[in-house]
């Protein structure tokens, strides 16, 4: 079938896979090529980054090995900072996930239909994100294989329940809710895709693998009717958690009476950070995917843009709590509050502080300039500072707070090892590997999806007059 | 046409129980919904659509009922959110009370985050399970697979399919309906 969106300039920039298909055969070509490599062969580029990238996770793999190996004194975590890198890094990855359901959810919601482009990959980072989260409090424990004592699972070799009155068992919920949902949220959307695939495939090997994915998709409009509407109640209920994760994580924090964490701003103050440092890493990966795997049609400047946009939005909300958090520090006249937001500015962790300010509210403002949305060397940049960022802002939140609370008898220092640092590089290994090998291996951009946009597109042009016939 | 459905098969050869339906092709969504409409107006009722992506307007024009997974979702958050609010009490209160930080043994306030997530979790497998089993799926293998485009209708094609036990199935003149409604590449499919 053809395609008539040419008199829509809009949607030329917006849709491209359709708007460059001649036909939307076209949009299942260019897709599914990536990842058949055998007509479009995988760039070189793209296996000397996935080298470096697998390398870097055997890097965390030895890692974890020497700290279960040893135990957790091989990290920094010390008094008076008990919590230290690990969780700094817990909610690092958190909240790089969250863009993923704002994206893939949220947007679906207001029915932006930018969004086709760039939600698969979203939503598979979230769920990469999350496992990279997941590992902090996982070899905190010290013991991974008791893991399960985090659950409510009657067993005899513990024989006790968990402390639903801690937010530390709100998390455990929060947290393995949101990747339960994040992986059904993306399966779902996958499985006709996986159906595409499989009807295209050439070898056993793929028919087999995409043929038990796909679970015996065949399109049907009862399939359809049905699939629509989980489709929708799964965005919808991704809307609320995704908000709720957030706001759980920084429970752990608020719940708590330490000077700078007792505050009732703390949950949308982390959700705007979150959603902020999660846009920005969609961004960091979308620039190199689009680069290694040449997908500079199908992920346009204006999507950019559009995500950039958010990001200055986000890095403002970041920036007015900083605000609010000094301003009410001040306000309340509490002692300790106050000299805990003067410590943070002006104490031993001043470089961490003025590195978060700098780079969560002062640099994104560049954005109020069209040229610098729409430059890709300026939006990596900023992608790579507002991670930095974002990644300060837990640090500083957790080590200004514990190493000068109430008594100076408890002050102290936070040192983090090699071994700390080590395992955050490591992290990113795996990440990109996954990642990589995802946007390689799977359908990076919701075929069907992008079609029905499409199509829909057509008959908003045509009028109602086909269906009237 | 005197002769039913059954006898009707038998005398093509195909036994009563090898037709399974006859699917028709067309390459537009639009066509494909007109042509639903004719053929449900000519009194078929077991109709189907396959289609690369939900085309808007067929669920009408062949009368398929609409998606009962809301009603089943809710059921899904109503039992997430009793599980986690007896898990809560049960645990805290009845089996191992234990008083920490001076806190209830059970309090609606503090309940409301996990309450809150396995509402959340539920609903998410009700949507997902109940949405692969209203669809009969997993399925390994179906009979429409059988037709020469049954590949392409994840791709770029639109198949009509009038199933072999619709009261008014008759393999010749099913045949011609479907031609005289524009499909092309109308094919018998055994079952």
């Amino acid at each position: 079938m053809s395609l008539v969106v040419e008199q829509n300039p809009a949607l030329l920039e917006l849709n491209p896979p359709l708007v460059q298909a001649k036909s939307i055969h076209d949009v299942t070509e260019q897709i599914s090529v990536i990842t058949e490599g055998d007509v479009v062969k995988t760039p070189t580029k793209y296996w000397i980054a996935l080298g470096i990238t697998s390398s870097i996770t055997v890097v965390l793999a030895c890692m974890l090995t020497f700290l279960v190996w040893n135990g957790i004194g091989v990290w920094g975590n010390n008094r008076p900072v008990g919590w230290a890198w690990d969780i700094t890094n817990f909610v690092f990855w958190i909240g790089i996930g969250h863009a993923g359901t704002l994206i893939s959810a949220i947007l679906f919601l207001f029915r932006q239909k930018w969004r086709t482009s760039i939600n698969r990959s979203a939503e598979a980072m979230t769920l990469f994100a999350v496992m990279c989260a997941g590992l902090f409090p996982l070899f905190h424990t010290g013991r991974p294989w008791r893991a399960y004592w985090l659950f409510p699972i009657p067993n005899t070799d513990l024989n006790i329940w968990q402390n639903f009155r801690s937010p530390l068992i709100w998390d455990v919920f929060a947290v393995s809710t949101y990747f339960t949902v994040s992986l059904l949220f993306w399966f779902t959307g996958l499985v006709p895709d996986l159906a595409t695939l499989r009807d295209r495939a050439t070898t056993k090997i793929r028919q087999w693998v995409f043929g038990a994915l796909s679970l015996g998709w065949r399109g049907s409009a009862r399939h359809w009717t049905n699939y629509e509407k989980a489709y929708m109640i799964l965005a919808g209920i991704s809307t609320p958690l995704v908000l709720s994760v957030h706001s759980i994580v920084s429970f752990d924090f608020a719940t708590s009476v330490i000077p700078g964490w007792h505050t009732t701003i703390f949950p949308p103050y982390f959700v705007a950070g979150a959603i902020f440092s999660g846009f920005a890493m969609v961004m960091t990966l979308l620039l190199a995917a689009r680069w290694l795997l040449n997908l500079q049609n199908l992920i346009t400047i204006k999507h950019l843009e559009n995500m950039n946009k958010i990001i200055l939005v986000t890095g403002t909300v970041v920036g007015y709590a900083y605000a609010s958090e000094f301003f009410i520090a001040w306000y309340s006249g509490d002692v300790y509050e106050r000299f805990t937001f003067w410590n943070r500015a002006f104490g031993p962790y001043w470089w961490a502080a003025w590195s978060m300010y700098t780079c969560n509210v002062f640099i994104p403002q560049l954005y109020w300039f069209r040229g610098c949305r729409r430059n890709l060397w300026v939006m990596f940049i900023i992608s790579i500072t507002t991670n930095i960022g974002m990644w300060f802002e837990r640090f500083v939140i957790i080590a200004t707070s514990l190493t000068r609370d109430f008594l100076p008898s408890s002050w102290g220092e936070f040192h983090p090892t090699w071994v700390d640092m080590a395992t955050f590089f490591g992290t990113f290994g795996l990440f990109l590997t996954l990642f990589l090998l995802f946007a390689r291996f799977l359908p990076m951009i919701a075929i069907s999806e992008v079609k029905g946009v499409l199509v829909n597109e057509k008959h908003a042009f045509k009028g109602e007059e086909v269906l009237a016939k | 046409m005197s002769l039913n459905p059954e006898e009707m098969k038998e005398k093509l050869g195909l036994g009563p129980d090898k037709v399974w339906g006859i699917i028709g092709e067309f390459s537009e969504p639009e066509d494909l919904v007109v042509a639903g409409r004719k053929i449900k107006e000519m009194g078929y009722t077991k109709l189907d659509a396959m289609s690369p992506f939900p085309v808007h307007g067929i669920d009408d024009a062949i009368g398929i009922p609409q998606s009962r997974l809301g009603w089943m979702v809710i059921w899904c958050s109503a039992a997430g959110a009793a599980t986690a609010l007896l898990l809560i009490w049960w645990v805290g209160a009845i089996n191992y009370p234990l008083v920490i930080g001076g806190k209830p043994l059970f309090d609606f306030s503090y309940s409301v985050p996990v309450t809150f997530e396995l509402t959340v979790l539920f609903s998410a497998f009700g949507a997902f399970l109940g949405m692969f089993g209203f669809n009969g799926l997993p399925k390994l293998y179906h009979p429409s697979f059988k037709h020469p485009s049954a590949y392409r209708a994840t791709d770029d094609r639109f198949l009509l399919v009038i199933e072999a036990d619709d009261p008014q199935f008759d393999p010749h003149k099913t045949v011609a309906d479907l031609k005289s409604v524009g499909a092309a590449m109308v094919e018998v499919v055994e079952g």
